[in-house]
């Protein structure tokens, strides 16, 4: 077979799917040397010591086997107990926990449980690369919803009344968020919570940067009241624990969902990693004080970086949560960081990644120490000064 | 004290060198605040010193260390103090602690070489008075120091210089 007849055997939807982004930059990347990347959404701080003894030590024991469908007993106990002590939720270990391949499974697992085919799902931009696709793959159409700056990425629930119809199944919202960092009150949640049941939509909830909320108490939405069971939470131990490479995840959700999503993670996953699974308890029984030391950190870096920002002039909302920030920088922000990382060596997400309407956006991850985040702020201003020079030219 | 002077002091202690731009820029206080701050923290002995952390080993420079526990007759008055105080004296000593158990002071001696160490034992450390008796523990290798490892140092160049 030709290259175009084995082209012609990939199925349409994925044939049609636009490469990520995100993934033509990380070729322009690669082979460049001393490059400062603030283009990386992972934890620069390795696994604490803790848990990565514990996974040493589930190894010594022999611990490589299949677990349960759920997850280790033990994992769904810790995390119902965590869930129910941060935040008054109940999820009952035996049938609405499973324990997945990260967020990101568990992402795939909902939007495949709940989506028939040509049913809709809101997503609200800037959202994280994933969500589009997933209901996509799920044979069902994303209800796109683009929030904008002046509103500070917030989600304002009389738009949604206007793009929401008969055939709109559920909705996808991920606070705080990447890219922006921005996270929801509870009032907002409240409204949100609201237009769910009017339109009655499921919610997929991404929290999956819950402890790494900088300025407020993190509420999930499935703590409001009546509304837990039309909620599918997930969560995971990437961003708070620094685990991301142990690809270690959860969704939680009235049983009946769970059962739903747990007969397509048997067939497709079987299990989640045992290694990873033990690393999770250690996590959620003595992980309390590292999460603790990071988030400060998180924080004294996501000052840092704002007050950098503006001193260059850049329109920009102070993140909340995450380790992201979404500044409009008013040109194209794909030139922008092509530009950038050619003549200055720092790498930064154009922010259309996110979002086909955020084109003179770029996503900046402060997920790097303040040394290195200074060394690339000082590139970056060098670099829109000799902009400025060239354009009075 | 306020959390933003120990949120200061944290700063310092991991980066003795963060600038005051940077420090006040991470805490969002204004510069002179930070500076003044800092000042006070120097003024009022809070901050002693700003020291480097090296790793001698590399350079090639022996240098030879010894823990040494001390037993003491304590004096009347004044316990332990006026002779922690003149063991403390010594420039060859690093640290010194009163520590419960089999002994009482355990010291941090540092020498060019054993014999250095052993003779400051020997004609300074145990004939002072109240010393009663001193067992030396020479550091045959420094696994972890001032919280940083010097062995199995991670590897962070795997991380993806871009990842959604």
């Amino acid at each position: 077979m030709n290259d175009e007849k084995i082209k012609e055997k990939i199925a349409e939807k994925v044939k049609n799917m636009p490469k990520s982004g995100i993934r033509k930059f990380f070729d322009l990347v690669i082979g460049m040397e001393n490059v400062i990347s603030l283009g990386v959404g992972e934890p620069d701080f390795v696994t604490p010591w803790n848990i990565r003894e514990a996974i040493v030590y589930s190894l010594e024991k022999g611990y490589t086997m299949y677990t349960s469908n759920k997850g280790l007993e033990e994992l769904r106990e810790e995390i119902s107990r965590s869930i129910e002590r941060d935040y008054g939720v109940y999820y009952n270990p035996e049938d609405e926990i499973i324990v997945t391949v990260g967020v990101s499974e568990a992402l795939d697992l909902a939007t495949r449980a709940i989506i028939n085919p040509n049913e809709k799902v809101i997503v609200i931009d800037p959202s994280y690369v994933a969500y589009k696709p997933c209901v996509e793959l799920a044979h069902g159409k994303a209800l796109v919803y683009s929030t904008n700056i002046e509103n500070g990425f917030k989600v304002d629930v009389d738009e949604l009344e206007r793009i929401v119809d008969e055939n709109t199944k559920a909705m996808i919202i991920n606070y705080p968020n990447n890219p922006t960092g921005v996270t929801y009150t509870k009032k907002e949640l409240e409204e949100i919570a609201d237009f769910a049941v009017e339109h009655d939509l499921i919610i997929i909830s991404d929290e999956v940067y819950d402890k790494l909320t900088y300025d407020s108490k993190h509420v999930p939405i499935a703590s409001l009241n009546g509304i837990r069971d039309r909620v599918i939470y997930l969560n995971g131990f990437s961003k708070a624990y620094a685990m991301t490479g142990l690809r270690i995840g959860y969704a939680c959700a009235n049983k009946h969902i769970a059962e739903a999503m747990l007969k397509i993670h048997q067939y497709t996953m079987l299990c989640a990693p045992i290694t990873s699974q033990f690393a999770a308890i250690e996590a959620l029984k003595n992980g309390k004080n590292a999460v603790k030391e990071m988030k400060e950190e998180y924080r004294r870096r996501r000052n840092y970086v704002y007050r950098r920002l503006r001193e260059i002039g850049f329109e920009v909302v102070k993140p909340e949560g995450a380790f992201y920030v979404y500044p409009r920088i008013g040109i194209n922000g794909e030139k922008f960081a092509e530009e950038l990382l050619k003549k200055k060596r720092v790498a930064v997400v154009p922010g259309n990644a996110f979002g086909s309407s955020y084109r003179d956006f770029i996503r900046i991850s402060f997920a790097s120490s303040i040394k290195e985040l200074k060394e690339a702020f000082d590139r970056i201003e060098e670099f829109i000064n000799e902009i400025k020079i060239e354009k009075t030219i | 004290m306020e959390n933003k002077d120990v949120e200061i002091l944290r700063m310092l202690e991991e980066d003795a060198k963060l600038s005051i731009s940077e420090i006040a820029k991470a805490l969002e206080l204004e510069e002179e605040e930070v500076k003044r701050k800092i000042r006070e923290f120097e003024e009022k002995g809070i901050i002693l010193k700003y020291k480097a952390v090296i790793d001698w080993e590399k350079v090639g420079l022996e240098r030879v260390c010894a823990l040494i526990d001390v037993k003491v007759a304590p004096e009347r008055d004044k316990g332990y103090d006026s002779v922690a105080n003149r063991i403390a004296g010594f420039p060859e000593v690093k640290a010194l602690y009163l520590v419960s158990g089999a002994y009482d002071l355990s010291v941090l001696v540092e020498g060019r070489d054993m014999k250095e160490v052993a003779s400051f034992v020997a004609e300074k450390l145990a004939p002072l008075e109240r010393v009663q008796s001193t067992t030396t523990h020479f550091i045959l290798k420094r696994y972890k120091e001032n919280g940083i490892k010097f062995f199995g140092e991670e590897d962070k160049r795997r991380r993806l210089a871009i990842s959604p």
